[in-house]
């Protein structure tokens, strides 16, 4: 980073003459000031930058639960990053974090979630489940609208569920819906799509009809392969639909304007039937992938909320925008997996040895450092009801698990003239390769195993991964969907095909099986419960985190709150007005 | 005569197309995942879905041939990452963006770079050509990813004049920063080129005659010169034009600008077939045609080069 100024002048004789040093001198000085700036925030002392203190008003409520108009800024424009350019805005093709986001202001599913992640009322007002679970009666908002004014009643839905299990449509979330009745097999193939479960009983009811009981229904149509999409529009315009010329949608929000990796627009969609209720008038959603390109149009004040932020500039967030600061339990798990189907991986005292020896206070305090947790379980904690099973030695000292680490590996027949060796693989990227080491550092101080580090290009590791035939230990995480441990549980059913450590215990399927069952809640935990503490025992992976979200947010956004899945609708949002404390120091872009 | 030349280097390059096509289509083919892989796995049967609808279920050669006919009547095919796009439409949106931010940046670089440049030579060792030609230097040395964050740090988050990043459709304190950021790399090499050429035909008996000849300085400069000494500054140009024109993955990035040029990375990364297809057969042309200009300017500069 830094110039070396020395060697190229001194290429050039004549800066030993003496009346050259004044500017030599003045270059060296003009050269180490930029390499001071190059260094850029967080890796170095900064000049203080004066902080900029807010001045807003005590939030008050109006008697209808509503912010006080009184405390709300004149024009109600927000700004989000939305992480990388969404891959598209039809909500029954496309996948990814980014999409979602944006279709989450653009769409409402038959039922939503809270600002706290719960599920509440959307599209339709009330449900009602039969007495066998299998049939699931909606009754539809008679006073639902398209963002053009047409009525939306139950045929569109009827239609909008056809169109996702469709093999035609080339949906690449469609599996999702395969509680419905009949949805594997129709985008399969195997059944054309009117047999699906979906039934309209009168305009305004609308009936799903599952293959089984399944408690988890609502909790799988909050996602975007649920939204309704307009027929017309569909029809008329094919693939070209989800564009701001054509798109027509039901949500608090329409799109204006789609710039490719520059900002998608969205303005409220006066004929959402909840738009009284709707504060933001505008919403700008930005692709940045740079994080700290990010970072930096937070700071000139471009954006209102960060999509993410870089973990080495920690310490000059902390240190400068601590207030601003959102660092929120996210419901994932970050872990490193053993090839099972490989010795000497398949003797769990390897396994288990592996992962006691790894000291996960020092990864999440020395390298994650944004306030991630130590792991011991797959299911993430934070879930109403389960509390995911812990090993043993979570109680332990860390000398303790390493004591009892040492002795698994000797009896599994490793020492010091034995010692295991093994290839870490991950996909190539810093945060990764950080992590990577550590664990390698800390098996060899513990056990003396010496492990070499392979990084793939993320597709590449895929790939490898996948084959389970060359991997021993690699790196992967797993972020929930949607809210329940079967999520979780279910990556480790011999049938899945992202198995990658080669769990198969019949066992463990029979419970998975007896708990998708059962329609009880608690009685389905336990279950599980009984299922993960199984996964658990083996260790054919070490649990290494519970992910964090983490962003920056201004003082003045609020009607947000933090919840586990990360899911933040702009509808529930709104901006407090911001009194003048001191000249303003940024000024806000346009987009 | 001129004519001629023109459409036989362009029928000339016909074959050089087809054979980047072939081995672009067939490299980003060898690397393992596809299009549609992602953390989580799809299952059999909408992998397969997915497959039949963009043709990725035909053989390989079959593919070949479907997408070299459909390049034939100029349609890249759909995106597989931007399922709402095709790759036209793509391309269409990010290459006037590249097209003028790296029009404008090597405008700038040019300009900047040949005057800066001509003054070193014309004050050779010097300490005007020293300090020009060491801050020329450290142009080249420091990396786009390092200028760009000082840049946006120091104009849009301290003084607040600029903004730190994004578009919006092309508004010129928008394209400060990034042409900046842009430009200095490309002005540093260009200066540094125009001097060590100018120094040599400064040298040369032509000149020499010239000032006995009695010649004004600025005439001998600007209009003897210059023109020979350019010369090596347009055969670097052809090259850098092409790169410069269809964008930078790394200010791209860095500005939020919607161009072409991050699509040849994500492309890559996202295995996006088509689209990574579509941006080489934009800047194959590319290169191509600024060759062609470049060798038609060398023969308008200098009289000694004629059309073969």
């Amino acid at each position: 980073m830094h110039p070396r100024p020395r060697p190229v002048i001194d290429a050039h004789p004549i800066c030993y003459h003496p009346r050259m040093r004044y500017l030599v001198t003045l270059y060296c000085l003009v050269l180490g000031a930029l390499g001071l700036v190059a260094c850029g925030p967080g890796s170095m002392e900064e000049p203080d930058v004066p902080v900029q203190r807010w001045n807003l008003p005590e939030v008050v409520y109006t008697e209808d639960g509503r912010p006080d108009p009184s405390i709300l800024a004149d024009r109600q424009i927000l700004h989000r990053g939305v992480g990388t350019q969404p891959q598209g805005l039809d909500p029954q093709i496309t996948e990814g974090v980014p999409s979602s986001t944006v279709q989450r202001d653009l769409f409402e599913s038959l039922v939503v979630r809270a600002p706290d992640g719960s599920i509440i009322p959307g599209g339709a007002r009330r449900w009602e489940v039969s007495e066998d679970g299998l049939y699931w009666t909606f009754h539809l908002r008679e006073n639902a609208r398209w963002s053009n004014g047409d009525a939306l009643d139950a045929h569109d839905w009827l239609y909008s569920f056809r169109r996702a299990v469709d093999p035609g449509t080339g949906s690449r979330t469609a599996i999702l819906l395969k509680p419905i009745l009949h949805a594997e097999d129709i985008i399969g193939g195997r059944r054309p799509v009117e047999d699906l479960g979906v039934t309209v009983i009168d305009d305004y009811t609308l009936q799903l009809r599952l293959e089984a009981p399944n408690p988890l229904l609502t909790e799988i149509l909050t996602h975007s392969v649920a939204y309704p999409v307009h027929r017309p529009t569909v029809e008329a315009h094919g693939d070209g639909w989800a564009r701001p010329d054509a798109m027509v949608s039901n949500g608090a929000f329409k799109l204006a304007e789609l710039a490719m990796q520059s900002h998608i627009r969205l303005v409220r969609n006066p004929y959402f039937w909840d738009v009284d209720n709707v504060i933001i008038e505008e919403v700008f959603h930005y692709p940045i992938e740079d994080l700290a390109a990010e970072l930096m149009r937070y700071r000139a004040g471009e954006l209102d909320w960060t999509y993410d932020l870089p973990a080495t500039q920690f310490n000059w967030i902390e240190a400068n925008l601590a207030d601003e600061l959102v660092v929120s339990d996210w419901f994932g798990t970050y872990y490193f997996g053993f090839n099972t189907l490989r010795e000497p991986f398949d003797d769990p005292r390897v396994t288990v040895a592996l992962s006691l020896a790894i000291d996960r206070d020092i990864i999440t305090e020395k390298l994650t450092r944004f306030g991630q947790t130590p792991s011991f379980s797959f299911t993430p904690p934070g879930l109403d009801g389960y509390d995911p099973p812990q090993p043993e030695w979570v109680s332990w000292t860390q000398q303790q698990r390493e004591d009892h680490a040492r002795a698994l590996m000797a009896e599994a027949g490793f020492g010091p003239d034995n010692p295991l060796r093994v290839e870490i693989r991950y996909n190539t990227h810093e945060d990764h390769k950080r992590v990577s080491l550590a664990i390698a550092a800390m098996w060899l101080e513990t056990l003396g195993v010496r492990a070499t580090l392979i990084n793939e290009e993320f597709r590449v590791f895929l790939a490898t991964r996948r084959a389970r035939a060359i991997t021993e230990v690699f790196r992967a995480g797993w972020i929930g969907n949607y809210l329940d441990p079967m999520y979780f549980l279910e990556l480790f059913h011999s049938e899945n095909q992202q198995n990658d450590v080669g769990f198969f215990n019949d066992e463990y399927d029979a419970l998975l099986a007896r708990a998708a069952r059962t329609p009880d809640r608690a009685e389905r935990f336990a279950i599980l419960a009984e299922a993960e503490k199984m996964l658990l025992e083996t260790q054919p992976f070490a649990p290494i985190y519970t992910y964090v979200t983490t962003r920056l947010v201004k003082p003045y956004v609020r009607g947000w709150e933090s919840n586990l899945v990360d899911q933040h609708a702009s509808r529930w949002m709104y901006l407090l007005r911001q009194d003048p404390v001191a000249p303003a120091r940024n000024r806000r872009g346009d987009p | 005569m001129l004519p001629r030349y023109i459409l036989r280097r362009l029928l000339g390059a016909i074959p050089t197309l087809l054979i980047l096509i072939t081995i672009a289509f067939f490299l980003i083919r060898i690397a393992p995942g596809g299009p549609f892989d992602d953390d989580k796995t799809l299952p059999p049967e909408v992998q397969a879905n997915l497959d039949a609808k963009y043709n990725l279920d035909q053989p390989l050669i079959t593919q070949y041939f479907m997408y070299l006919g459909s390049v034939l009547r100029g349609d890249l095919g759909p995106s597989f990452q931007y399922s709402d796009y095709t790759v036209n439409e793509l391309i269409a949106e990010g290459f006037p963006v590249s097209l003028r931010l790296g029009g404008t940046a090597l405008i700038v670089a040019l300009v900047f770079g040949v005057a800066i440049g001509t003054i070193a030579a014309w004050r050779q060792n010097s300490r005007l050509d020293y300090l020009l030609m060491g801050s020329a230097m450290t142009g080249i040395a420091i990396p786009n990813f390092v200028l760009a964050p000082i840049l946006i740090l120091l104009f849009a988050v301290y003084f607040g004049w600029l903004p730190a990043g994004g578009w919006s459709g092309g508004a010129a304190r928008n394209m400060v920063l990034p042409v900046i950021a842009l430009a200095l790399p490309y002005m540093a090499y260009v200066a540094r080129l125009t001097r060590g050429s100018m120094v040599e035909t400064l040298r040369s008996d032509f000149v020499r005659t010239a000032r006995a000849k009695g010649l004004p300085e600025w005439k001998i400069l600007g209009k003897h010169s210059l023109k020979v000494a350019l010369l090596p500054v347009v055969s670097y140009l052809g090259p850098a034009a092409a790169a410069i024109i269809t964008g930078s993955v790394v200010i791209e990035q860095i500005f939020g600008l919607p161009g072409m040029g991050r699509y040849f990375v994500q492309g890559a990364l996202n295995r996006d077939y088509t689209l990574v297809m579509g941006v080489v057969i934009v800047i194959g042309v590319l290169i191509v045609v600024f060759n062609l200009i470049v060798d038609l300017i060398y023969a308008l500069i200098d009289p000694r080069i004629r059309y073969e």
